[in-house]
């Protein structure tokens, strides 16, 4: 098992509870093995590396609720980004570009890559294509950093529909960006 | 968007994941498609007149343990095959057990029958019918089993369809035999099956298209 293995799970199960600084943590370190894993695995599509970064970025988001802390962090994420890249290249039918095997377990925390390129494709546009009623849950809560209260009184619903709108926001984004490459 | 900006809007908010609400809206969608599921065989179909007095029968309890097994089987499989990365561990196993267990028994009954009878051990009075009703009453826990996987993030998705499928498939013959006449495991081991594989061939068909994210 990886030695960043433990760390970065204690940074995830903090941020489950709500630490957001702790989650933001996770994220950010995690993006950097993304990437690494990504750029080697996507040798001759390199300008794709940084789009599907993002994207298996939301799909962790996402799905944060599937993991069970039980379970290896390595595993987990690894199967997240494998079915990313692989709806990918399932996508652009170009399976032949899979030169690497893809089942190295536990190597995905082994290499991390900081040097983030531009995202051809701007996740910013696509939220503006989203209904109101998740894009502007999203627009103030995860963009301005309001808190869910001032949220629902801007929009004039409640809390409760403001978490749903950021929740069911986030998947309808996601797959906008699934559709949109 | 860059990357470290959407991540600084992914951790914004710190709301908190509590599993135990996703397990308890699973936990009602299910009581809820069973609930409509046994309304179909016994609005539609009718309860067993006999069900007491074979209630007596060793063969029925073998019938209710055999489609119980392998229902919790395809459900362990279904919920494993919904997290990504986490193992099969033992689910093909324990959906296999049950079905050579059984089989085993029906080769059993065939060899120590005699030969006049054997045909009735394998047809039964309901073979005709038997699949299809299996597959009927499949048809609201299909949807709130496909529901619940497509909320979760399976990566395999052809099998997780087919997991799913086959537990639908095995909670609606669970189902089904209270008001199915037929206890000879040679039409269990065909029959009933028949009727569990269809909605998981419908799984392994619609997986790919309906669970992916």
């Amino acid at each position: 098992m990886p030695p960043n293995e433990e760390r970065l799970r204690g940074l995830l199960l903090r941020g489950l509870a709500g630490d957001s600084s702790a989650y933001h943590a996770f994220l950010k370190e995690l993006s950097g093995h993304l990437r690494a894993f990504l750029r080697k695995r996507l040798a001759s599509l390199p300008e794709e590396v940084e789009d599907l970064v993002q994207e298996s970025l939301l799909a962790v988001h996402n799905q944060r609720h599937t993991y069970d802390p039980r379970q290896p962090l390595t595993a987990w994420v690894l199967a997240v980004a494998r079915y990313k890249l692989i709806d990918l290249l399932r996508r652009r039918s170009r399976t032949e570009l899979l030169h690497d095997p893809l089942d190295e377990d536990n190597e995905l925390l082994a290499a991390s890559d900081s040097e983030a390129a531009d995202a051809r494709r701007d996740i910013a546009k696509l939220l503006q294509q989203l209904p109101d009623r998740f894009r502007l849950p999203i627009v103030y809560v995860k963009l301005e950093g309001l808190s869910v209260a001032e949220a629902a009184r801007r929009i004039g619903i409640s809390e409760s529909a403001v978490k749903v709108g950021v929740h069911r926001g986030l998947k309808a984004l996601a797959s906008k960006v699934r559709s949109s490459s | 968007m860059k990357t470290e900006e959407l991540i600084a809007a992914l951790a914004a908010g710190g709301d908190v994941v509590d599993p135990g609400s996703a397990a308890r809206r699973h936990a009602g969608a299910m009581a809820v498609a069973v609930l409509a599921a046994l309304l179909m065989t016994l609005g539609l179909l009718g309860l067993q007149p006999a069900l007491p007095s074979e209630a007596l029968i060793p063969m029925f309890w073998v019938r209710e343990a055999f489609c119980a097994a392998l229902a919790a089987a395809g459900l362990l499989g279904a919920a494993r095959l919904s997290r990504p990365g986490a193992p099969l561990g033992l689910a093909p196993a324990a959906i296999a057990a049950p079905l050579l267990i059984l089989w085993a028994l029906a080769l059993g009954q065939l060899m120590v029958a005699a030969p006049q009878e054997r045909l009735n051990l394998v047809l039964g009075q309901t073979a005709r019918v038997c699949p299809f009703l299996i597959a009927m009453i499949s048809i609201p826990l299909f949807v709130a089993i496909f529901r619940i996987m497509r909320s979760l993030a399976p990566t395999r998705l052809r099998l997780a369809g087919a997991a799913g499928g086959f537990a639908a498939g095995a909670m609606a013959a669970l189902l089904y035999t209270l008001h199915c006449p037929e206890l000879a495991a040679p039409f269990l081991g065909i029959w009933y099956l028949l009727g569990i594989l269809m909605p998981t061939a419908l799984g392994a068909v619609l997986g790919p298209r309906l669970l992916r994210w």
